[in-house]
């Protein structure tokens, strides 16, 4: 009776991991599958066209490009000096502890209150319009506290001896800092970065009104133009074109270009991750 | 000099380090102060009035019942506490309609007297005019003066309605009820999936399956919430539609499944790391006392864990209700309250994501929809907390 039991609750255990992974495969494959035909040369260079039943997402991928940049530019150089003054310099005193709980509650925001702050500070206070300054900057709050945390347990894994030794040589702190811990923990901090730009290029509740368009003959000139951006011009193929059936492939395609960046990120986020490892494997 | 560029730096790296609290400031203050101007908004069409005959003796009129008026759906002043008298709607338009431009004057000179002249042969008349056209008060007309919009409707009343004529309506419980819907059933399809997966992953598997399979999940975290949104739409939308046999596919229930697809990944590995906790030493004892693997499962890791599966769980709530654009896609966006999971539904978040772009700035649409978000972010902040102060409860 309580082997019957146990082989009872373990078969459901395995039918669940079965169907818990068979989904998520699924929804993968499904992507990949009618994405891979719609994607060609012509696909990724070119503008799209015929009320975006036809041509390609150039301008898309442009504009999503672009906010990364604009984003890690804003986000990482406050994020790694606020995870250098956390662990660092702060010691878990109250200061870092509450901003801690603030870090972690930015984390929590849903991304559309993202865009409505984004909206009333950047767009219609401080006068940018919908904009790529206005879309990157509330891309970069929205990513702050992932590279805050990526940097805190880039440092935290920085060898104590190393800091030791540095000053035992009559280093200052800053150059401590900058000289000894920063080379050590740059791979763990390009984690984070590397993540967040998967994070940037699949947001889209944040981009709505802050700068995404609709469609743009021409590629952004300035910092003060509204861009195209990947996953707003998929909601756009799927929800809002002209024909939807027939804006169907191109759906897909942008889809797959979507997941197909967010996966690399992933992966490339893991190749530093290792590099890190081996590297403090070797030190130990 | 060495001494002030340390002192520099070091001033610098406190103001960055303080910087999210900043940044949760500014969040709460600008949803605050754009957001609490509504109260202070006169329930109307910025210049506009609505006009009545003196002799009708009615005080005032709730925002909803102005719309049944002019929706036709009272057509007696006794039923809204006034005398007994047939209601006469009057737009600006119709004015336009049934006079030619001579009678209305070269410059429109003519229109407040043509409009007070209707109104006092029409006993029971409500006029929803602009003030710069209308008559001033007389023996004959009056103004029905109109309260400002009022935190309680906020809460209470469930019509959105917030570009109606001649009064906006406000009340958000229909968008409260429909994402909190939404979000829990979600976590109640997901949970007992995703549990049944970190079960398998952190007792049962071996671990090459184990190495593999970790990473995967993570990777599928990633994955942008507008392409969950776009296979929704595709793929379950209709599914859905076949097996319950519905007029349309994006309901309550399609936008649950696509959430709790979304939170899996989430779930399973946050409930991975609670179940993992355990220590060796309590399962070893109770396989020592003669307790099978599946007994010291139920017996000794699940109450040992159970503190960081509700944290998941109320994490994973969390997000649910905060979540945009899948829900967007597939619930389908009825502003009404839903009376079952097969009905389509609107969220808050959805709600701001679909009305923001056509709300004029500053307007009252504006800070309604910004004042659902405060709503939404004291959500989840809520369940932030909360999920914060469980995980860190030991057992």
């Amino acid at each position: 009776m309580r082997k019957f039991k146990q082989g009872l609750a373990f078969s459901l255990f395995k039918f669940f991991a079965v169907l818990v992974v068979g989904i998520l495969f699924s929804i993968v494959f499904f992507i990949l599958f009618n994405g891979i035909k719609v994607i060609n040369w012509e696909f990724l260079t070119k503008s799209p066209s015929n009320g975006m039943l036809s041509g390609g997402i150039f301008p898309a991928i442009i504009g999503t490009i672009y906010l990364i940049i604009g984003s890690i530019i804003f986000a990482v150089p406050f994020g790694v000096s606020a995870a250098i003054y956390n662990i660092e310099y702060g010691k878990n005193n109250w200061f870092v502890k509450i901003m801690r709980i603030m870090t972690n509650n930015l984390a929590g925001v849903p991304s559309i209150i993202f865009g409505l702050v984004g909206m009333a500070l950047f767009v219609n206070k401080l006068n940018f319009g919908p904009s790529l300054i206005s879309g990157a900057l509330t891309l970069a709050i929205l990513i702050l506290p992932l590279i805050i945390r990526t940097t805190e347990e880039a440092l935290k894994s920085v060898p104590e001896d190393y800091r030791t030794s540095s000053y035992s040589l009559g280093a200052s702190k800053l150059t401590t800092i900058r000289k000894v811990v920063l080379p050590a923990a740059i791979p763990n901090i390009l984690t984070g970065i590397v993540l967040s730009i998967g994070r940037v290029s699949g947001e889209t509740a944040p981009i709505l009104f802050t700068v995404a368009a609709y469609f743009l003959p021409h590629l952004p000139q300035s910092i003060y133009d509204q861009a195209m951006a990947l996953p707003y011009h998929l909601y756009v193929l799927v929800t809002s074109g002209t024909d939807l059936e027939a804006s169907r492939s191109m759906a897909y395609g942008t889809a797959l270009v979507l997941v197909a960046i967010v996966f690399a990120m992933n992966l490339l986020a893991g190749f530093f991750r290792n590099k890190m490892n081996k590297l403090n494997k070797r030190n130990s | 000099m060495k001494k002030i560029k340390e002192k520099l730096m070091y001033g610098y790296l406190m103001i960055s380090g303080g910087v999210t609290g900043i940044i949760i400031l500014f969040i709460i203050i600008f949803l605050f102060s754009e957001g609490i101007g509504l109260f202070q908004s006169k329930n109307i069409e910025n210049g506009y009035a609505l006009y009545l005959n003196t002799e009708n003796v009615i005080e005032e009129l709730s925002p909803e019942e102005i719309t049944n008026i002019f929706d036709g759906k009272i057509t007696n002043w006794k039923e809204v506490r006034g005398q007994d008298l047939e209601i006469i709607t009057y737009r600006f338009n119709d004015l336009l309609n049934s006079y030619s431009e001579s009678d209305l004057g070269d410059n429109y000179e003519h229109i407040p007297l043509i409009i007070e002249e209707h109104i006092s042969e029409n006993k029971g008349i409500i006029a929803y005019l602009p003030t710069s056209f209308a008559p001033e008060e007389s023996d004959f007309v009056r103004i029905l003066s109109v309260g400002n919009i009022e935190l309680k409707d906020f809460f209470i009343e469930s019509k959105w309605m917030p570009t109606s004529e001649p009064v906006p309506l406000f009340g958000s419980l229909s968008l409260i009820i429909g994402t909190l819907l939404v979000g829990f059933l979600a976590i109640i399809i997901a949970l007992p999936l995703g549990l049944g997966l970190a079960v398998y992953l952190s007792e049962l598997a071996n671990k090459k399956v184990k190495k593999v399979l970790k990473p995967v999940i993570e990777l599928l975290a990633g994955i942008p919430s507008v392409v969950y949104g776009f296979f929704g739409l595709i793929v379950l939308a209709p599914i859905v539609q076949k097996v319950f046999k519905l007029p349309i596919g994006e309901t309550a229930l399609t936008g649950a499944l696509v959430l709790a697809i979304m939170a899996l990944p989430t779930i399973v590995s946050v409930a991975e790391d609670a179940l993992n906790n355990t220590p060796r030493e309590l399962k070893e004892a109770s396989l020592a006392l003669g307790a099978n693997q599946w007994e010291t499962i139920q017996k000794v890791v699940f109450p040992y864990a159970k503190s960081g599966i509700l944290a998941a769980i109320v994490l994973g709530v969390g997000r649910a209700i905060g979540e945009t654009m899948a829900v967007l896609m597939v619930t389908g966006n009825a502003a009404i309250l839903p009376s079952s999971v097969f009905q389509s539904v609107r969220t808050i978040p959805a709600t701001i994501a679909a009305e923001l772009g056509e709300a004029p700035t500053g307007g009252v649409h504006y800070q309604a929809l910004f004042l659902l978000g405060i709503v939404l972010f004291l959500f989840t902040l809520m369940t932030s907390v909360v999920g914060e102060v469980i995980s860190k409860k030991k057992y």
